[in-house]
């Protein structure tokens, strides 16, 4: 009864900008720098979705991972890719879209959607040097 | 002749967007890359020289200085912005990035010492698209 981790890479192209309503304008840059600029930048995000379990006595499989990346696809990239992460996305429409936060909210919604038998781990590469983990 | 290339980044944020079009004619032929809320990119330029190692130094041309002029005229410009709106040499163009190239092209070949010869720019916009650019 060995354990093993999968993992599946998957990408979306999205803008956003880090702002935070309750500061002025002035803290906002001094704090957030670059990232704050109110016309947007943007990002080829990169996602890595670790899932850890036993394989399947019968497939071999811990997930299917043409499944997997569909569910991927069809609840990540479909809701992020080619968007405003700040304007576009209800996810953030209160909570900064940092990567970190971004990499809890796309735990939040494939936990809800893999069995619970497996662990889920998301790494979140906001470009090729910054990427954050969740759970740490 | 050596050709030497110094390899830069900036992240940014733009839309594919045709003014003169309707909203359905861009979204026609841009797809999701016509998203009026903009969408983002890590992008990467490579900046190529050629010429003949110094006798003195063996460089072509010092790549921590051409990096400095790259980086002041270029990339300062375009890092944590939105290419439509805040690129002077990018306005009233459409925002692709084969119109992105010619543009730094334009611009970059004004700051080189004349002993420099540029000879190609490659711009990544994904790790499954870029663009080459030899001045003409």
């Amino acid at each position: 009864m060995h354990k093993v981790s999968v993992f599946r890479k998957e990408h979306f192209n999205a803008a956003h900008r880090l702002h935070n309503p309750l500061w002025d304008d002035a803290k906002n840059k001094a704090v957030f720098g670059k990232c704050n600029n109110p016309l947007y930048h943007g990002h080829n995000y990169e996602l890595i979705v670790q899932l850890t379990g036993i394989p399947d006595p019968q497939t071999g499989y811990v997930m299917d991972m043409k499944i997997l990346s569909d569910l991927i696809q069809a609840e990540i990239c479909e809701r992020f890719d080619h968007r405003n992460l700040n304007e576009d996305c209800a996810e953030f429409k209160n909570l900064n879209p940092t990567a970190e936060n971004i990499a809890i909210v796309i735990y939040e919604i494939l936990r809800e959607k893999i069995d619970s038998k497996l662990d889920l781990k998301i790494r979140l590469y906001e470009t090729e040097r910054n990427f954050v983990e969740y759970p740490a | 002749m050596v050709y030497i290339t110094r390899i830069e980044h900036f992240n940014a944020a733009h839309k594919l967007y045709n003014p003169a079009w309707s909203r359905e004619q861009n979204d026609e032929v841009f797809g999701k890359c016509a998203n009026e809320n903009w969408h983002g990119h890590n992008f990467e330029l490579h900046v190529t020289i050629k010429g003949t190692p110094d006798a003195d130094t063996g460089f072509v041309y010092d790549a921590k200085k051409l990096s400095v002029i790259i980086r002041e005229h270029i990339i300062n410009h375009l890092d944590h912005k939105n290419l439509n709106l805040e690129v002077d040499f990018m306005k009233d163009k459409l925002c692709s990035i084969e119109n992105l190239v010619i543009g730094i092209w334009n611009k970059l070949i004004q700051h080189l010492p004349e002993t420099v010869q540029l000879h190609k720019l490659l711009l990544r916009e994904t790790p499954t698209i870029y663009v080459e650019y030899f001045g003409t």
